[in-house]
């Protein structure tokens, strides 16, 4: 099931956040925000992404950039809405 | 002691010839900025020295000396030449922040070109609208953009060269062109263009409220402000290493990441990478960063993280902080005390200024929240807003109006003479800005005069937005206006009127979210979207953009007569 959560992301980030010929690799360990491939602006669009998929509201706090950081790190957060 | 001393005694006698002298600035002729900030300090015996020390997100260090700096600035103007390219012509720079990106600059410049650096977040049609406005002959980008400039490639008939600086042939399509600025035969001396100091230099696109994004033209005799302004508010000596954070894309990142330090012939610093908060004190850990330049939004996630953060790290050898882009709050300057010793300094320009016009000096009391006092040389007043009077009293909120004439201000908007006039009113300058003038003669900044979004420190225009959102098959009708945010200062939101048959969800949500960021650009993009059955619009049907931002805001909504629908 975990799996199946990183790759639905891992799909996400790809098809949003990289070009179609893109020579990027994405996997659930790569920095997305701190590389740049994911910028801070788009985060808000990752994070209403996970929300909506998940039917979670992840409030303010639990929303940095750290969090959003890498897909495994994104599915720590949403571990805490019990999401796995 | 800092390199301003007296503030009143500089601001008093001040006069622009003392950059000039300082910088030789017309020598046997020469007024060509490329030239300052390469070729001049080798030949002052500086060669040698450290130039540009780039660190990639991975880790990775470059090292660029003076003498580097000059020849593949050389290797770029000859590539240029050879392939046609001729003075006057604009070439066009989209890449991440790369050695390539600083270093191409000065070779556009030293072989006649007008360079136009656009954000590389930038969408196809936030690049298209900008080329197309410029007519731009050549772009030199990377494998990572290509994607975005092939895709509007048809629709530019003026667009003559795409230059890929790490490309294989085999990756190349069409008639795109591979150069490797390190890889190309070394060009050790070339015959820097000999450019007038009104000769055009650098093109920066701003946002307005209305209309497409203006081309803020610039000379090359900018540099005289350029330079004694990094001299004298970042106060960069010999010995410092600098570090501006901002993305040459926009203005501070070419002002005071490229011409004012190297024309100074300092050390400066690049960190291509997303914002993460240990990355960066690593980064001045690293490198002994001495002269900070950053921006509100950074300080204040930088907050976010405490001062527990800071304190993991060795940060002594900083010893200026400035900050750009949006008012600092008060809480950031009491915060930087805290947490690096020494307060961040607010300073204020804009893409049309060319350089720091109002800011709070190295030495000067600081009025946490204030924006400071005028740079030598700049008569800086606030101005009632219909008359465009001087406000005599203290305390006051008018418009921020500068007298025209310093070396640095904008000459025209690209094409658009019209709006370039627009902006002038008895014979000043008006930034657009409201502020207030207190009785010691510090500024206080209140807003913006117009609807543009400045979020994060850059200037998004709203009509760009809404032309974009209707583009998007769902919406019908669309208004973007700026939201207060905590971080930003402004964040954008959007109210979407739906087209029948389309449902209001957090899917359509995501996806014009998601339409904006790739059209236009992640700072363009709503982090909000209220759906709303239709928009409030005066009776000759213009939307009402004002009545959104008031409710948005909680401010009195005033006269609403003329509403249509309320």
């Amino acid at each position: 099931m975990a799996e199946d959560l990183k790759n639905l992301i891992i799909d996400y980030v790809k098809r949003e956040y990289l070009e179609e010929d893109s020579e990027e690799e994405v996997n659930e360990n790569t920095p997305l925000i701190s590389s740049g491939i994911v910028d801070s602006f788009s985060m808000v669009s990752l994070k209403t992404f996970l929300e909506k998929k998940f039917n979670v509201k992840i409030p303010d706090d639990k929303a940095t950039p750290e969090a959003f950081d890498t897909v495994n790190n994104m599915v720590n957060l949403l571990k805490e809405f019990n999401v796995t | 002691m800092s390199n301003i001393g007296s503030y009143e005694e500089k601001y008093n006698n001040f006069d622009w010839k003392v950059s000039a002298t300082e910088l030789e600035y017309g020598k046997d002729g020469m007024y060509n900025i490329a030239y300052y900030c390469s070729d001049r300090i080798v030949e002052k015996g500086l060669g040698d020295k450290v130039a540009l020390i780039w660190q990639g997100f991975s880790g990775a260090v470059r090292n660029y000396t003076y003498r580097d700096i000059k020849i593949y600035s050389n290797n770029f103007a000859k590539f240029l030449s050879d392939l046609g390219i001729v003075p006057g012509d604009r070439i066009c720079i989209f890449m991440d922040r790369i050695p390539e990106l600083f270093i191409s600059f000065l070779g556009i410049l030293k072989m006649g070109g007008i360079t136009q650096p656009l954000f590389s977040a930038f969408g196809e049609e936030a690049l298209f609208t900008r080329l197309d406005d410029a007519q731009t002959k050549a772009i030199i980008t990377t494998k990572k953009h290509v994607g975005k400039v092939r895709r509007i490639r048809e629709k530019l008939p003026a667009l003559e060269k795409v230059i890929l600086v790490d490309a294989d042939q085999q990756k190349l399509k069409g008639d795109e062109i591979a150069f490797g600025m390190e890889q190309a035969p070394k060009v050790n001396e070339f015959p820097v263009f000999k450019a007038e100091a009104e000769t055009p230099s650098v093109l920066h696109y701003t946002s307005g409220t209305t209309g497409k994004p203006k081309g803020a033209m610039h000379v090359h005799s900018s540099i005289i402000a350029q330079y004694i302004t990094a001299k004298w508010v970042l106060d960069i000596t010999t010995d410092d290493i600098c570090w501006c954070t901002a993305d040459p894309g926009w203005v501070t990142g070419t002002s005071y990441g490229i011409i004012g330090p190297w024309s100074a012939g300092v050390t400066q610093t690049v960190l291509d990478a997303g914002f993460n908060s240990e990355k960066w004190y690593g980064f001045i850990q690293k490198h002994k960063i001495t002269v900070w330049y950053t921006a509100p939004t950074a300080i204040r996630l930088l907050m976010k993280d405490g001062v527990e953060a800071v304190k993991k790290y060795d940060l002594s050898s900083l010893r200026h902080l400035i900050s750009v882009g949006e008012p600092l709050n008060a809480e950031a300057v009491i915060w930087s005390e805290e947490a690096f010793d020494k307060p961040f300094h607010d300073s204020y320009w804009q893409t049309e200024t060319g350089a720091i016009v109002i800011t709070n000096y190295p030495g000067m009391k600081i009025k946490p929240g204030s924006m400071g006092k005028p740079f030598p040389g700049i008569t800086a007043t606030v101005v009632d807003q219909k008359t465009f009077e001087p406000i005599k009293t203290p305390g006051t909120v008018g418009l921020i109006a500068l007298k025209p004439g310093w070396p640095s201000m904008f000459r025209t908007y690209w094409n658009n003479k019209s709006m370039y006039d627009s902006k002038f009113a008895n014979n000043l300058y008006i930034c657009g800005d409201r502020a207030s003038i207190d009785a010691d003669g510090y500024f206080w900044f209140v807003g913006r005069d117009d609807d543009v979004i400045n979020t994060g420190g850059h200037l998004v225009g709203p009509f760009e937005i809404e032309s974009a959102l209707l583009e998007h098959d769902a919406v019908a009708e669309s208004a973007a206006i700026g939201k207060p945010d905590q971080v930003n200062m402004e964040v954008v939101k959007a109210f979407v009127a739906l087209k029948p048959g389309y449902e209001a969800n957090a899917d359509l949500e995501l996806s014009i979210m998601n339409f904006i960021r790739k059209k236009l650009s992640p700072l363009a993009m709503p982090q909000e979207i209220e759906f709303v059955e239709s928009l409030p619009k005066t009776r000759s049907g213009k939307i009402m953009r004002r009545l959104l931002k008031a409710k948005e805001w909680g401010q009195e909504i005033g006269d609403v007569s003329t509403l249509e629908n309320d």
